[in-house]
């Protein structure tokens, strides 16, 4: 039986500044997202003539657009969407990334040199960019953003995999579990796999940054959610002609992203510490 | 009267990975009858661990030449299929290694660990019934509280303790054959006593047969009947404990005991050393 008490003992041990600010910081967010499904205060598509580019105010707590819709309501709307291109992006590229990581480099071999000039030569072109290519081979829209992305970011994950991978593979313990009669498989998932969990957590996080903000980077070149539904680099790039007439409009969306990139960083920076 | 189960013949291990192929063992030919102890002896790079991690079937398939014949259970475990190879891995022969501080999962609970052989062989035993297994196994080898130790980690034993624990996951499918490959090197004196003691322990209840390997020649004699004695990577003499300490055949060999510190003698050590072997016979 295990005591609240020993739990919170553990949960001690993680903790640090850091870890803090993420969680508080992301929490923020994730809550924003909650309340965003069940509830914003005007509609995000709704269109007001008569109330376009106003400043912060009650009514509009972060003002509105060009075309009179609430910014706050958008934005509710558009962290979602970004949230969950940034979500399946990261899901895609660690999930694929790991697997050629971990193959590539519990193997060796031809295998892996193959593999590894292929992840090398993606690795050559900038992500925004390599998502350019994909999707001007599919088409644009959300969901192909999301695998356009996804594929961009798999050569990363995979090469802090495979390097992990390459120094535990000579392990002992890697050694004794082979000599228990552990296939391959076995002992990449079971008994490597566990060990680099530290790692490839942070990296997630830190991928999902760089998730949210190329998102954000195609979404500004008008690549992404189409109107009238907008992510969060959209909004930025639309209300980029307002600047001067209405900032208010920049400083919904900015300081959503500026919270979701510094809350995962800080969690990433976190977990990273108390890794050691 | 006892059965031979294991024979390898005319071993020879070649490595390829550089321009030109090294030879690090030659010819090695060792038989284990049911329930022996066999010392392999020898200063490092003499091929004793290279020798067992063969037989373990441990060796990379890759840059590597072998030849001769492991044979076991009517097997060659040299050139066997993977499959085979591995259902012995764990289930009838076991191994220990050099470094209990490293050979141990940092992340994995102690008790995960030494059922590990019992999930991959016997798959059909219960939860419970593992556990059981696990536990009365970690006694058996000498860790007292051993449901404590069941959920510890790797970090919180000590050197000697973490062998225990390598001990216990290695011998915990009853294996025939038990590969001790210098498990008593990095551990004190006090220790390597127990340590020792508790491989003769086991071979004297369960019957296993244990290839020990050490170039520590006095733990050697204390542990086993039938000794080997390799250097560079040739097998330079062989034959009973007694044999070899009334009448080493090798100058090799007579060094070898030489290097052996004793209290009755206040032989400085470097002249030992002078003798010729490296380093106080303390290699490695």
């Amino acid at each position: 039986m295990r005591k609240l008490s020993d739990w919170t003992k553990r949960m001690a041990k993680y903790h640090n500044a850091y870890m803090t600010a993420g969680c508080v910081l992301s929490g923020i967010i994730l809550l924003m997202l909650l309340v965003g499904i069940f509830f914003s205060p005007y509609d995000p598509t709704q269109m007001d003539a008569s109330a376009k580019l106003q400043g912060i105010s009650w009514k509009h707590i972060m003002g509105t657009d060009h075309m009179g819709r609430d910014v706050f309501s958008r934005v509710l709307y558009g962290s979602r969407v970004t949230l969950i291109i940034a979500t399946g992006t990261v899901a895609i590229g660690a999930g694929a990334g790991t697997l050629i990581g971990a193959l590539t480099g519990f193997y060796g071999g031809i295998f892996d040199e193959i593999m590894m000039r292929i992840i090398d030569a993606l690795f050559a072109f900038p992500s925004v960019l390599l998502a350019l290519v994909f999707v001007s081979l599919f088409s644009t829209g959300t969901y192909e953003v999301m695998i356009s992305l996804g594929i961009a970011f798999i050569p990363s994950f995979a090469r802090i995999v495979r390097s992990e991978f390459l120094r535990c593979r000579n392990m002992d313990y890697v050694k004794s579990a082979k000599m228990q009669g552990a296939t391959d498989l076995r002992i990449i998932f079971l008994h490597i796999m566990p060990n680099i969990r530290g790692v490839l957590l942070s990296s997630i996080l830190i991928g999902f940054n760089n998730a949210v903000l190329a998102e954000a980077g195609l979404s500004y070149l008008g690549i992404g959610s189409q109107p009238p539904y907008a992510s969060l680099g959209k909004m930025l790039s639309d209300a980029q002609q307002y600047i001067f007439s209405a900032p208010a409009y920049v400083f919904g969306p900015g300081i959503v992203i500026i919270m979701m990139v510094l809350g995962f960083s800080f969690l990433g920076e976190g977990i990273r510490k108390v890794q050691g | 009267m006892s059965e031979e189960i294991l024979a390898v013949s005319d071993l020879q291990i070649e490595f390829h990975d550089h321009q030109f192929p090294e030879t690090v063992v030659y010819d090695f030919d060792l038989e284990l009858e049911k329930g022996e102890i066999v010392g392999i002896v020898g200063e490092s790079g003499s091929g004793k661990s290279m020798s067992a991690l063969a037989i373990a079937g441990l060796l990379p398939r890759h840059n590597m030449k072998k030849s001769g014949k492991i044979m076991y259970d009517g097997q060659n475990l040299l050139v066997c299929d993977r499959k085979i190879l591995r259902s012995y891995q764990g289930n009838r022969i076991a191994m220990i290694f050099q470094e209990p501080m490293t050979s141990l999962n940092p992340v994995k609970r102690i008790g995960w660990q030494v059922e590990e052989s019992l999930r991959i062989h016997v798959p059909e035993m219960s939860k419970e019934e593992r556990r059981q297994k696990a536990v009365s196994m970690l006694e058996a080898v000498g860790l007292h509280e051993s449901a404590k130790v069941y959920e510890m980690y790797p970090h919180e034993l000590s050197g000697g303790m973490r062998q225990r624990v390598m001990i216990a996951a290695a011998m915990i499918a009853d294996p025939e054959i038990l590969i001790a490959d210098e498990p008593t090197t990095a551990l004190d004196v006090t220790v390597q006593a127990q340590i020792v003691e508790l491989l003769r322990k086991i071979n004297r209840e369960k019957g296993t047969s244990i290839i020990f390997i050490s170039h520590d020649l006095s733990l050697v004699r204390q542990l086993c009947r039938e000794i080997i004695v390799m250097q560079d990577g040739r097998i330079v003499e062989s034959g009973t404990a007694e044999e070899i300490f009334r009448n080493p055949g090798q100058e090799y060999t007579r060094k070898l005991i030489a290097a052996i510190p004793r209290v009755d003698l206040s032989v400085p050590r470097c002249s030992v050393q002078s003798k010729g072997l490296g380093r106080n016979g303390r290699t490695e």
